[in-house]
C-alpha cells in the first residue's frame, strides 16, 4: 500500500481550474520529483496537500503503517488511514507532511534557534501552567528543545550561527534552514518546493546530497518540485508532469527524459541531449 | 532547584530592594501623597502596556480595545469590594475581574481574531465601545455618574506585587514554546500554520492572557481611585495604552515598562497644561515614529544589552 495516495484531486479558482484530477500515489521511503512549465499547478498541488487551500474535488490520504502489540504480545503492523483533504494546515502537519516554501518564509526576524524551535512545539511535553511558571519541567525539556535543534542545524552546518537572525543567513542557508525547520516538525513525508531555486551549480550539487543523506537518515519519503533538471534527474526515483493543471506523464527520469509529450511541453529538446 | 540561579536570585533582590526603598520613601514622607498618585499610575500602566504588548507586539494582532476589559476588571472588582470590604474582598475581586475580563476576551476573541490589520482594530474599537456603552446604560453600575465611594484596598505594597507578577508572568510565557508559538504568527502566519501551529488558538491565547492581566489592572485602578465612571475606558483611554506600548517597543517587555515610567512622569509634570497634554502625545508619537519606528527598545529586552557586554569582554 502506498504511504500517500491522491485520488482525482481537483481544484478551480473560479472558472480556472488550477489542479485538475489529478491521481498519483507515493511509496514509502520514495524520492518523488514533480516538475511542469510555470503555472501548471505544481505548487497549488502543494497548497492541497498541505492544506492551505481545500479540494474542490477529490480525496488525499495517508496511510501509516503503525505498529500494535496484541494480546499474545505478537507485534502487528496495522495501516491507519487518514483523509488530509479539507484539514487546517497544522493538522496536516500532524498527521505528517512537512513542508518547504517556493519564496522562502522563515521567521526572519527570530534567531534560527527560534526557527527550528517553533517547529517543535506540536511534540513539547509541558502544559501552560508550566509556561508561566517555569518549574523544572520546563527547564528539562527546553534543554531537550536545544539539544534537538542544535543536532538537525550541524546537519546543515548551521549550528554555529544559532543565535544569528534568519534575515542575516546568505540566500543559500536560509534555504537549509528551512528544510532543517521542516524536520524538526518530525515528518513522514517531506515537501521541498524548489529547494534549488536561486543556487549556482556547486551549492546545487551540495543540497542534493544533502537531500539524499537526509533520506536515509531520517527514513523519509520526500516529493520535490524543481525546475533544475540536473538535480531531478540524479535523485528522484520517479517523476511526476503537470501541465496546465493535467498530470501528463509519470515515470522513471528516463522515461520522462524521452518521452514526447514531456518533451514538448517542458523539458524541449536539448535536454535530451543531457 | 532551577529557580535558584544567579541570575534569578539577583532579579528577586532587585524586586525587593526598588519595593523596600518606594516604601521607605513614602514613610519618612519624602514622597507626598500627591506623588503616590504618580506611582500607582505607573503601576497600572505597566500591567496595562505589558499585557496589551502579549497581544500587539509578540502575537501581532493589532488591537484597539484594551481599555473594554480593563473597565469589566474594574467594574467587577468594584461591585465586589462595596460588597464585601475586606482584604480577602479585594483580592477576590481582582481575580473575579480577571476571570470575567477573559472570559469576555476569549468569546471576543474568536470571532474577531479571524480578521487581520486595520479590520482587527476596528473591531476591537468597536468591542471596547459596546462594553462602555453597556457600563453607560447598567443599573448596577449606576450608569453615566458611575460609582463612587469604592473602598481603597489597593496600596504601592498590592499594586507593586501585582505589576511584578504581571511582568513576571508574561515574560515567563513569551520565553516559553508556547510563546514562541505567539510571536511565530507575528512573523509569518501562513508559515507558523505549516510548522503544525494551530494560529487561531493561540491568538485567542494571547488575547485572553492579555485581557486577564488588563481585568487585573482595572480592579487595581477601581480600588487605588475609588471612582469610577464609564467615560474613564473610552477610546483615548485605549490609545494611552497603546501610545506607551509603541514608545517602549513592540515586543519588549523591558520597552513597557520603561516607557510606562516615563509617559507617568511627563504626565505628571505636565498636571498643569491638561489641555496641550494630547498634542504632545500625539508629538512624542510622530517624533517617535521618524527617529524611531521600533520604540525605544525595538524587540530588545534589558538582559540582551548585558549579553552583548558580556561578548565584548570575552573578545577583548
Amino acid at each position: 500500500m502506498p504511504l500517500l495516495s491522491v485520488e482525482k484531486l481537483t481544484k478551480s479558482f473560479g472558472g480556472l481550474t488550477a489542479v485538475s484530477s489529478v491521481t498519483m500515489h507515493i511509496d514509502k521511503g520514495e524520492l518523488v520529483g514533480l516538475i511542469g512549465p510555470n503555472g501548471a499547478g505544481k505548487t497549488t498541488l502543494f497548497n492541497l496537500l498541505t492544506g492551505v487551500y481545500e479540494p474542490t474535488s477529490g480525496s488525499i490520504k495517508l496511510h501509516l503503517p503503525q505498529e500494535e502489540q496484541d494480546k499474545d504480545g505478537k507485534v502487528k503492523t496495522k495501516v491507519i488511514t487518514k483523509e488530509l483533504g479539507g484539514l487546517k494546515p497544522y493538522n496536516v502537519t500532524k498527521a505528517g507532511l512537512a513542508r518547504t516554501f517556493q519564496n522562502i518564509r522563515l521567521f526572519k526576524d527570530l534567531t534560527v534557534l527560534d526557527n527550528v524551535r517553533i517547529a517543535m512545539h506540536q511534540n513539547i511535553r509541558y502544559r501552560l501552567p508550566s509556561a508561566f511558571l517555569h518549574l523544572n519541567k520546563f527547564h528539562n525539556e527546553e534543554d531537550r528543545l536545544v539539544e534537538e535543534a542544535e543536532k538537525l542545524l550541524d546537519i546543515f552546518k548551521l549550528s554555529h550561527k544559532k543565535e544569528e537572525l534568519a534575515k542575516n543567513l546568505p540566500y543559500g542557508e536560509q534555504r537549509h534552514l528551512e528544510i532543517a525547520r521542516a524536520l524538526a516538525t518530525k515528518p513522514v513525508i517531506l515537501l521541498l518546493d524548489e529547494p534549488a531555486a536561486g543556487m549556482n551549480p556547486n551549492e546545487t550539487a551540495e543540497l542534493t546530497e544533502t537531500i539524499e543523506w537526509i533520506r536515509k537518515e531520517f527514513d523519509l519519503t520526500i516529493l520535490l518540485i524543481e525546475h533544475d533538471m540536473s538535480l531531478v534527474m540524479k535523485i528522484c526515483e520517479r517523476i511526476y508532469v503537470l501541465d496546465y493543471g493535467m498530470l501528463i506523464a509519470s515515470g522513471k527520469p528516463a522515461e520522462i527524459r524521452t518521452n514526447k509529450r514531456v518533451i514538448e511541453a517542458y523539458l524541449g529538446e536539448e535536454v535530451s541531449n543531457a | 532547584m532551577r529557580a535558584l540561579t544567579k541570575k534569578n536570585i539577583l532579579i528577586f533582590v532587585g524586586i525587593l530592594l526598588t519595593f523596600a526603598i518606594v516604601q521607605g520613601l513614602i514613610s519618612v514622607g519624602i514622597i507626598s501623597s500627591f506623588h503616590e498618585i504618580t506611582i500607582a499610575l505607573i503601576c497600572i500602566n505597566i500591567i496595562m502596556a505589558v499585557s496589551l504588548n502579549l497581544i500587539t507586539g509578540f502575537t501581532g494582532q493589532f488591537s484597539l480595545g484594551h481599555a473594554g476589559f480593563m473597565s469589566i476588571g474594574a467594574y467587577v472588582c468594584a461591585l465586589i469590594i462595596m460588597r464585601y470590604d475586606s482584604t480577602a474582598g479585594f483580592l477576590m475581586g481582582i481575580l473575579a475581574g480577571a476571570l470575567v475580563a477573559t472570559i469576555v476576551g476569549i468569546l471576543i476573541g474568536i470571532p474577531t481574531l479571524r480578521l487581520k490589520g486595520d479590520y482587527l482594530a476596528i473591531a476591537t474599537l468597536g468591542m471596547a465601545e459596546i462594553i462602555r456603552v453597556v457600563f453607560l446604560n447598567l443599573e448596577i453600575t449606576n450608569g453615566a455618574a458611575g460609582l463612587s465611594g469604592i473602598p481603597r484596598h489597593a496600596n504601592w505594597f498590592w499594586l507593586f506585587f501585582f505589576a511584578v507578577i504581571t511582568v513576571l508572568t508574561i515574560n515567563n510565557f513569551i520565553r516559553s514554546s508556547h510563546g514562541r508559538a505567539c510571536i511565530s504568527i507575528r512573523e509569518d502566519e501562513i508559515a507558523a500554520e505549516s510548522m503544525g501551529i494551530n494560529t487561531t488558538k493561540y491568538k485567542v491565547m494571547a488575547f485572553a492572557i492579555g485581557a486577564f492581566f488588563a481585568g487585573v489592572g482595572g480592579a487595581l485602578y477601581a480600588s487605588y481611585f475609588y471612582f469610577l465612571k464609564p467615560n474613564i475606558f473610552g477610546f483615548m483611554k485605549s490609545i494611552d495604552i497603546l501610545v506607551i506600548v509603541v514608545l517602549g517597543g513592540l515586543g519588549s517587555v523591558t520597552g513597557s515598562v520603561v516607557a510606562a515610567i516615563l509617559l507617568a512622569l511627563l504626565t505628571t509634570f505636565l498636571q498643569a497644561f491638561t489641555e496641550i497634554r494630547m498634542i504632545l502625545y500625539a508629538l512624542l508619537l510622530v517624533v517617535i515614529m521618524i527617529f524611531r519606528p521600533q520604540g525605544l527598545f525595538g524587540t530588545k529586552e534589558i538582559n540582551d544589552f548585558f549579553k552583548f557586554r558580556k561578548k565584548h569582554e570575552r573578545i577583548e
